[in-house]
């Protein structure tokens, strides 16, 4: 027997973002890994602490590349916690549209991240593809792309442009139309019934063990734990949805709840297009004087939001002045991407390490931030 | 899910050969780019002709990309800087906050977005009207009133009503309260357009921060170094400052002045004279005389104590404080104000020599012997006269006199000046609004009606007063009469005043930016028992002998001196304040300090001879 050391990622296409693993592996079978962080390691938090309130929404949406929008989110919530700032109406339920937009934007990109480690490229293509339709309207709504600065504290940034709700419609029509191909491709595919099914399990007693929370949880424990259900935000508890849960977690489990929570983000949005206000203010100012002299009264808080992974989080600290004193991210994907993959990741085979870390849902800045 | 078993499903794949492909090929990329939406944040535009160089977008840029570089083709003005902001786009996060909070509406972003070169240095860009590559694409990401990040509008100050405020001289601006006054002072955004437009350069970003702060005696030490008149200042300036200020360009300027007057207001008085008066230096061994206790005077012998200089000033009247106590009326600078600020000099051990007119009590030799320098702030006193028919009458009064009277009468210290019930104020500046508004509260006080008519030669809008001053006035209670030039004062047989003749004025904006009046032969009469003329005042130089008189270098009737304030040909003397510039306050105190400085430069030099 002779253990052999391998590297996988930080520049790997199996790795999500540039997050490293050292496996000691005895011929396929991983027997030691261990994480290594930091490649991605920009100092958000503290970087946070030197810039304005305003200033800081440049700086957020990076610690999620993919799924930007929850950190506006979960930093405007907190401001607006400290301040005790009334968010209009109709930017509630602009919110809820980016983010459940935002929502499917990410789990189509994990379809890609399936794509690479089982073989089956076309579920990238096609679902990068169809995430670009989507990038295509929050271009349109918020002048960027990727990194969308658009959620801020006391609202949104710009009211939506003229028209938009039939692009979104049209959107939505298309991606119904498309996820049962994704379905047929995808799911039923034999590959991935190979490779995924009763693979990489994650039983309760990890769950509870390590805190992983979103589809991971929700999977494992037979218990419907979503933040927007037992913590409602924005106007969540005036929507109806439904959210997957089951008593099993494997691989495949997980991967087929993608689709399922895609329909019900389309029916959020399409329930907040109809009941949103259609005309109003979409922001208050957070302070008086200019954006260079807002200030935040002293006070910590703990916002939680539902992110495609999980429970996601900011504990934020003001002491009353133009800038954060402190603010510590919770990310979603911290107690499975860290500690998970140190204990559990062992005794799986070398080409299940991508496919472990994408159904776990890792995102690498969020543990690094 | 169960597997798809069927072997007819790999077919429905093929489906897809005949569709179109949804990805871009790659050399359109860079033939016919893809267009961006109409909201997209590309790269920036800056139209040149409406920045003003401020540099706030340099300040609230969260990854320092912007810049501000010198631009040697533009020049400074007011409110404008000869700055414009440079991007460097390896820094830039495209996040728009600086299009957010423009203060001049320059900066937008385009729909432009590919910029491709291996050398990392030219992604640094100074952008313009037509964007970074002089390509025209269209405006992209722009400013609304929802992303606004700018408080344009002004917190209103408390005022007393206007109902019942020409019945007395009390005070017609109450001050803010501390809420307000935080408020006001969080609108600023520290560009320092102000400092270079203010004839003092008054430290006054900094010392708005320390009211925001609430740290008002750091405020007061900002404030004295620049101007130990800030009582004074915080109620009369001119305030170019705010005339300058980029708030202003798209809403109404922070409240600079009634932010000052807040803090000399509101610091407690022992915390105020401590630290002014911690400013002051051991004595020294150097004495210097100053002619004229007025603001100029008062800076400058403030700012030589702080040197460690001896100072007397000789002043004509009872008390110091030139024009500002014996021009400015009460409502407008109430006695205490300018009580406190002397006060404030005179316990830094300036000698006062109060009733001594220097050439009358006191000869110019006399301090020039017992002196090792002088400066002169002795003031405009003397009227002038419109050249009209009749002007010499001895009925027709002046301002300088009137409001002395006047300003005498509302402290307590005189009687109550004579006049009539029907007046004519002849005017247009500030001053002949001083005149006109205190007469107006006499005349209430007497017979218990106003019946002043204002005559001017130009419109509201190009009036040389303040347009508060004008709308006050109305309130108050004055007739204008304006586009009126005033042609010969109407004497009747018993040689007693009973009008003025005027002809009718049209104004027009010339190209230079000034008012061009011009007046027809049409003519009319206004008819009133007295009238008064307010068209500014010339420099007394009595007190300068014969000799000097012909050897000092004039520019009509003011004294032509060096960038500190030293009189050519007479190193010993320096001037400030009227005499040399002028005549506003403000101006007054920063010709002092520099004169201050002037004078410890001379006698320092003159010391190491």
């Amino acid at each position: 027997m002779k253990e052999v050391k391998l590297f996988l990622g930080p520049q790997h296409p199996g790795m999500h973002g540039n997050y490293s693993v050292h496996m000691y592996v005895d011929g396929d079978i991983i027997k030691k890994a261990y994480p290594l962080p930091g490649m991605l390691h920009r100092g958000f938090e503290k970087l946070m602490e030197r810039r304005l309130w305003m200033g800081n929404i440049a700086l957020i949406p990076r610690i999620c590349v993919v799924e930007p929008d929850i950190n506006e989110m979960v930093y405007a919530m907190g401001i607006e916690k400290l301040g005790n700032i009334e968010v209009p109406e109709r930017a509630h339920w602009i919110r809820m549209i980016i983010l459940e937009l935002a929502r499917i934007a990410i789990h189509l990109m994990s379809f890609g991240g399936i794509g690479g480690p089982t073989g089956l490229y076309t579920a990238s293509y096609w679902s990068i593809a169809d995430r670009d339709l989507i990038l295509d309207i929050f271009e349109k709504i918020t002048g960027a792309r990727v990194y969308h600065m658009y959620i801020v504290a006391g609202g949104v940034r710009k009211d939506l442009p003229e028209g938009i709700e039939e692009e979104i419609i049209g959107l939505l029509d298309y991606l119904e139309k498309r996820l049962p191909e994704y379905e047929e491709l995808i799911l039923k595919n034999p590959i991935i019934h190979a490779r995924l099914k009763d693979n990489i399990l994650l039983p309760e007693e990890v769950v509870w063990e390590l805190g992983v929370t979103g589809i991971g949880m929700r999977s494992a424990v037979d218990k419907e734990y979503d933040i927007r259900k037992v913590k409602p935000y924005a106007r969540y508890d005036q929507v109806e949805f439904d959210v997957p849960f089951g008593p099993y977690s494997d691989a495949y489990t997980r991967v087929s709840y993608k689709p399922i929570e895609i329909r019900q983000s389309i029916r959020i949005i399409r329930q907040s297009l109809e009941k949103m206000p259609k005309e109003g203010p979409v922001r208050v100012k957070i302070s008086t004087g200019s954006a260079l002299r807002w200030t935040v009264p002293a006070g910590m808080v703990y916002p939680v939001i539902e992110s495609a992974r999980g429970e996601y989080g900011y504990l934020m600290v003001s002491d009353g002045s133009e800038m954060p004193y402190r603010i510590a991210v919770r990310g979603a994907s911290y107690p499975q991407g860290l500690l998970g993959v140190e204990k559990y990741l062992p005794g799986h085979r070398i080409d299940d390490a991508s496919l472990w870390m994408d159904t776990m849902g890792v995102c690498a800045p969020e543990i690094d931030r | 899910m169960t597997v798809d078993k069927s072997v007819f499903s790999p077919i429905r794949a093929w489906k897809y050969l005949i569709e179109k492909p949804v990805t871009i090929p790659k050399k359109l990329v860079f033939d016919t780019p893809r267009e961006a939406s109409d909201n997209y944040r590309g790269f920036h535009i800056n139209d040149w002709t409406t920045c003003v160089g401020c540099g706030i977008c340099a300040e609230i840029c969260p990854t320092n990309a912007i810049n501000m570089i010198e631009i040697d083709s533009l020049e400074q003005s007011t409110g404008n800087k000869p700055e414009r902001p440079a991007i460097d786009y390896g820094r830039c996060s495209f996040c728009a906050l600086c299009v957010d909070i423009c203060t001049s509406d320059s900066l937008s972003m385009s729909k432009e977005y590919i910029h491709l070169s291996k050398d990392a240095d030219t992604f640094y860009f100074l952008p313009e009207s037509d964007g970074i590559h002089q390509i025209d694409f269209d405006k992209g990401y722009d400013r609304d009133e929802v992303s606004e990040l700018l408080d344009l509008e002004r917190y209103e100050i408390d005022e007393t009503p206007i109902e019942g405020r020409n019945e007395s001289f009390i005070e017609i601006i109450r001050g803010y309260s501390k809420e307000m006054a935080i408020a006001e002072a969080s609108r600023c955004v520290e560009c320092g357009v102000c400092t270079a437009t203010c004839p003092a350069n008054m430290n006054i970003p900094e010392y708005i921060r320390s009211v925001w702060t609430e740290n008002l005696e750091e405020g007061v030490d900002y404030l004295y170094k620049t101007n130990p008149l800030s009582n004074v200042c915080g109620r009369v300036c001119t305030h170019t400052c705010e005339t300058a200020c980029v708030i202003g360009n798209r809403g109404t300027p922070v409240a600079i002045r009634w932010l000052k007057r807040y803090i000399v207001d509101n610091t407690p008085k022992e915390d105020f004279e401590r630290v002014v008066l911690s400013n002051v230096s051991e004595k020294i061994n150097g004495k210097v005389g100053i002619i004229g206790g007025g603001p100029a005077g008062l800076s400058c012998a403030y700012y030589l104590r702080t040197m460690g200089y001896e100072v007397d000033i000789y002043e004509e009247r009872a008390l110091l404080g030139g024009a500002v106590r014996y021009g400015v009326p009460e409502y407008r600078l109430p006695e205490e104000s300018v009580k406190e600020d002397i006060e404030m000099i005179r316990k830094m051990c300036v000698n006062f020599i109060t009733n001594t007119k220097v050439g009358r009590d006191i000869s110019f030799e006399e301090i020039r012997n017992t002196h090792d320098a002088i400066f002169s702030g002795s003031g405009n006193w003397i009227p002038k006269k419109l050249k009209v028919i009749n002007v010499d009458h001895k009925d027709i009064r002046f301002a300088t006199k009137f409001l002395e009277e006047s300003r005498d009468y509302s402290r307590d210290m005189g009687r109550m000046p004579e006049f009539e019930d029907d007046i004519i104020v002849i005017g247009g500046g500030d001053v002949s609004f001083d005149v006109a508004r205190s007469l107006a509260r006499l005349q209430k006080i007497k017979n218990g009606k106003i019946n002043i008519k204002f005559i001017a030669r130009k419109p509201i809008e190009f009036l040389a007063a303040d347009q508060e001053e004008v709308v006050e006035g109305k309130e108050e209670g004055l007739e204008l009469r304006l586009n009126r030039s005033p042609v010969e004062i109407l004497v009747d047989e018993n040689n007693k005043v009973y009008g003025v003749k005027v002809a009718k004025c049209t104004s027009k904006l010339s190209e230079n930016g000034k008012a061009k009046t011009t007046c027809s032969e049409e003519t009319e009469e206004i008819y009133a028992k007295e009238v008064f003329m307010s068209v500014g005042s010339d420099p007394d130089f009595e007190y300068f002998s014969k000799e000097m008189m012909e050897n000092l270098e004039m520019d009509k009737n003011k004294i032509i001196v060096e960038e500190n304030g030293q009189v050519k040909g007479y190193p010993w003397l320096f001037a400030g304040g009227d005499i040399v510039r002028g005549p506003d306050i403000i101006t007054a105190v920063a010709d002092g300090h520099k004169a201050a400085i002037g004078i410890d430069e001379y006698l320092y030099n003159r010391e190491k001879i």
